[in-house]
């Protein structure tokens, strides 16, 4: 089972597994040292108490340097595999070649299946869950469910009976087995795994429909395997299972799920309410989010039911609630965290893989099994696919084209979980475990290695469609609003209480009882439309600003059209203007000065307080920006028409200030001519709070209206105004769907 | 006034569709039944309004929303895709001169954020004229300064929303039914 490593393969998914590989060798490199480096710290130990038993008596010399390895052992070993993973993995990116570092006297993690469900699987889930694109998972649910359940199930029992029937030809070599444990293991094998198909598809980008398919079919067959599992475990002992039995386990799956998923949206619920009362304290808000879904995944596997289902409820529900409560500092750190985690956990999966399969002790291999399941797998799910779609595509709009089932089939990855359900199985009831063993790590190798490396190449052959990696545009976005309401009132018209209808309801009851009660402030009667404009707005700020300095018209879009070109051509009168106009150069050079001075001004106020964060002048500027474009959208119009004075705090610009931070809503902004600002060290009843420069507002305005002393005064007795929420760093790779809330 | 899968259509009038309790939450109600009696959704090539329509020409409206099967081919998802951008099309361009211009897209944003509490009109404003500029920009990137963009002409209209997957978007489910199990009654 030795597979070389191909390091100078062009494919990134190569890399990628092969990144899974090198632990594998590397692991197999260390086995000759597996039991003296396990013997050390028993040896360690022995000596220690050995020492401290002989002298006990006698007074020995103070140690000045001692070891106590046995003290941090278990935490220690934990760090270090984790830190291992990590290094091997950026090393990996950072040098095809890798150079064959042993590593010394490490003793190897032992697969842990408590470990697994436990601490190793939570998190990829979390994060699969948070950032699941919703309306296309729910535009395809019916598909996804049909899958998940109904494919789930035939794969089962057709991989399940005709394994039974290979062995009953052949009783003595593959160890008698009856019926039930057949069963039994074609449901640990027949489930697509999560954690697999995350890893593949990432990389092979394809289009949004395929990969939710694949997905949300290996999230949701959770339930049923949760259910068949305890069903057929509870009765093999006992050796036949009736009807009754049968009746209770499709009741019993019904439980499981539906349940599943309540607790995780309770949770959920509970999670966002939290949410909204954050915003004195925002340095715990991404901590609500994880305790919370770690909470609904336990509660949901103390009472068997499906864990996974309640995890990604519990995210999926929360999402559009706390997105909209938390500042962005908790967002991006949310999201940042949720990727550490899922990626790491990963990492150790495959390693514990690598290690449980170069681990002799588990395995008995057996030639018929091992081939009959391989190939009895593949070709269930191909049937499974292309029987399953023939149905669905009577019912779909969106047809699926033998293309797509080649992929669906093809992407059906067996992997981590398949086998820690393996490795729980109890020996004493299952005497041919060592043997199921093997039969699971040959499947998940073969599926993720042979069929995970093979896809992206397929992909590319067969050109399926890939990903739209165009940004939506608010053209998109505003006829989708106009689609929804239009086809829902035809449907009214003729009624017909179809799909939109239902949406629709589902959308007002939202608004009404649910954001009203889990959004913090006035935020809860914004319409979409509103914050997907805003959001677009804060993107193409924060483009300006990592541009450097931002220039006077940003436009996203490189061309030379600006307001002036689409606003009807007024009559130009041009009025006596008060001041005299300065030459462009000068007022820019003007507003460089207050620029600069306001961005040292702030860098001397950061507060090391643990409980505050002071905004830093990045984000200073992206609210700038905001304004400004706000404002010159406006000015272009208010240029030549009236007579230059301080107009009163538009709509828009306070809008855009208040909009993202709504406790901010009670302050009031004077309008004066006198540009001030006033600077609030970070205190912990108010925190950030800086005030907004107002200067280049007037500057915009009037032409020119400084006077640039002043703007250097600090102490300043206008109301503060709070700052619009701490913006940072944009996030790996920005997924641009995950904004988007639930229930379009 | 209509029931599952049975059709009752007597000649509507306008203040008929305006009656339907359901519409009333809908933020673009004027726009939808405007469009039931608007002539340019009807293919003969006339301009205009009806003061009521038949079953005829209901059905004609409701014909844009068909969805296409696996058998049509590539032209006719074309024509389809052309067809149903046409109605929406129309829906926008209200005084019928062919371009939407931006007070009627202006319109059109309020509408749709009308039923959503109190909106600013400004905001709405501003809205209507990012994506007017978006469209400008996509289609003619080189505009000169003074140039005067009149409006959004359907080539135009078309461009821009050629992201969003028209013909399988716009579709009601139900026109999938057989129409021998449609009854249709004229009152």
């Amino acid at each position: 089972m030795l597979i070389d490593s191909c390091g100078f393969s062009p494919s990134r998914s190569a890399f990628v597994m092969s990144s899974r590989i090198i632990p594998v060798v590397l692991v197999l490199l260390v086995g000759s040292v597996l039991h003296t480096a396990a013997a050390s710290p028993s040896d360690h130990e022995t000596n220690h108490t050995a020492l401290t038993n002989g002298t006990a008596h006698q007074k020995k010399a103070f140690p000045v340097l001692d070891l106590n390895y046995e003290h941090v052992h278990a935490p220690f070993e934990i760090s270090l595999w984790v830190l291992l993973a990590s290094l091997m993995k950026l090393g990996f990116h950072l040098i095809p070649r890798l150079n064959n570092i042993v590593p010394e006297k490490k003793v190897p993690p032992v697969m842990n299946a408590d470990v697994f469900f436990l601490c190793l699987l939570p998190p990829i889930i979390l994060d699969a869950g948070y950032f699941l694109p919703i309306r296309p998972f729910i535009e395809n649910i019916g598909t996804i469910l049909m899958f998940a359940v109904i494919g789930t199930l035939w794969n089962t029992f057709f991989i399940g009976g005709l394994l039974f029937a290979v062995c009953q030809i052949n009783p003595g070599y593959t160890m008698d087995l009856g019926l039930l444990p057949c069963l039994l293991f074609a449901t640990i094998i027949s489930a697509v795994d999560p954690v697999a198909v995350l890893a593949v598809f990432e990389e092979i980008h394809i289009n949004e429909l395929l990969h939710i398919l694949v997905f949300g079919e290996s999230l949701l067959n959770d339930a049923v395997t949760v259910v068949l599992y305890h069903l057929f475990e509870e009765y093999a002992g006992a050796g036949t299972v009736t009807v009754l039995d049968g009746f209770l386990g499709i009741i019993c799956f019904l439980v499981v799920a539906l349940g599943g998923v309540l607790v995780g949206a309770i949770y959920g619920i509970l999670a966002a309410f939290t949410s909204r009362f954050t915003s004195h304290m925002r340095v715990i808000e991404p901590l609500f989010v994880f305790v919370y879904s770690y909470m609904a995944y336990l509660s949901a596997e103390m009472f068997h039911l499906s864990g996974i289902m309640a995890l990604i409820a519990c995210g999926a529900v929360m999402k559009p609630y706390v997105e909209a409560n938390i500042s962005h500092k908790s967002h991006t750190t949310v999201k940042y965290f949720l990727k550490m985690w899922s990626s790491v956990s990963e990492t150790l999966i495959f390693i514990f893989l690598g290690v449980a399969t170069v681990d002799g002790t588990h395995h008995s291999w057996n030639w018929i099994f091992v081939t009959a399941t391989v190939i009895l797998c593949l070709i269930a799910r191909v049937i499974g696919v292309i029987g399953l779609t023939y149905l669905m595509n009577k019912v779909r709009i969106v047809k699926l084209t033998t293309k797509d089932q080649f992929i669906i089939a093809y992407g059906g990855l067996r992997g981590a979980i398949a086998f820690s359900l393996g490795f729980l199985l109890n020996e004493e009831h299952f005497p041919q475990k060592k043997m199921f063993l093997t039969a699971i790590i040959t499947v998940v190798f073969f599926t993720v290695f042979v069929q995970g490396m093979t896809i992206k190449p397929l992909v590319e052959l067969l050109a399926v469609k890939k990903k739209q990696e165009a940004k939506r545009t608010i053209n998109e976005e505003i006829h989708t609003q106009f689609l929804d309401h239009l086809l829902t009132g035809i449907e009214d018209i003729c009624g017909h209480y179809g799909h939109h209808h239902w949406k629709d309801k589902l959308n007002r009851f939202n608004k009404k009882y649910l954001k009203r009660y889990l959004i913090a402030g006035t935020r809860c009667e914004e319409p979409q439309l509103l914050s997907f404009f805003h959001k677009m707005e804060m993107k193409h700020a924060i483009e300006q600003v990592e541009k450097g300095g931002g220039s006077n018209v940003p436009s996203a879009l490189p061309s030379t059209v600006s307001m002036q070109n689409i606003q009807p051509k007024k009559p130009t009168v041009e009025p006596e203007r008060m001041l005299p106009k300065l030459p462009k150069g000068k007022e820019d050079e003007i507003r460089n000065i207050l620029r600069t001075n306001l961005q040292k001004t702030r860098l001397r106020l950061h507060s090391y307080n643990r409980h505050t964060l002071v905004a830093d002048p990045f984000e200073e500027g992206i609210s700038d920006i905001i304004l400004r474009k706000r404002k010159s959208l406006n000015t272009h119009i208010n240029n030549y028409l009236t007579v230059p004075a301080a107009p009163p705090d538009t709509p828009v610009m306070s809008r855009a200030r208040l909009a993202s931070d709504p406790q901010a809503r009670g302050a009031k902004y004077n309008a004066d001519n006198v540009p001030t600002f006033q600077v609030d060290l970070a205190s912990p009843q108010s925190p950030d709070s800086v005030t907004l420069l107002n200067e280049l507002k007037k500057v915009e305005d009037q032409g020119l209206m400084m006077k640039a002393p002043s703007s250097k005064s600090m102490e300043g007795e206008r109301d503060q105004q709070k700052l619009t929420r701490c913006l940072s760093d944009p996030g790996p790779s920005a997924d641009e769907d995950e904004d988007e809330p639930f229930l379009k | 006034m209509s029931q599952q899968s049975t059709v009752h259509m007597p000649c509507s009038l306008c203040k008929n569709l305006n009656s339907i309790p359901d519409l009333t939450d809908n933020p673009i109600k004027n726009q939808i039944i405007n469009a039931f009696f608007d002539k340019r959704n009807q293919r003969n090539g006339e301009v205009g309004t009806y003061r009521e329509i038949g079953f005829e020409e209901f059905l004609m409206v409701m014909s844009h929303f068909r969805p296409t099967s696996r058998k049509t081919s590539e032209e006719e998802k074309k024509a389809i895709r052309k067809e149903k951008l046409r109605f929406l099309f129309n829906m926008h361009d209200s005084d019928s001169d062919g371009t939407i211009t931006l007070e009627e897209y202006r319109k059109v944003v309020e509408e749709l954020l009308s039923k959503s509490g109190n909106i600013d009109l400004e905001v709405a404003k501003a809205i209507a004229d990012a994506a007017m500029l978006e469209v400008a920009s996509t289609n003619m990137p080189d505009m000169a300064p003074d140039y005067f963009y009149e409006g959004i002409t359907f080539e135009h209209f078309e461009q821009i929303l050629s992201g969003l997957e028209m013909e399988s978007r716009m579709h009601i489910r139900f026109l999938d039914v057989d129409t021998n199990t449609m009854r249709c009654d004229r009152k």
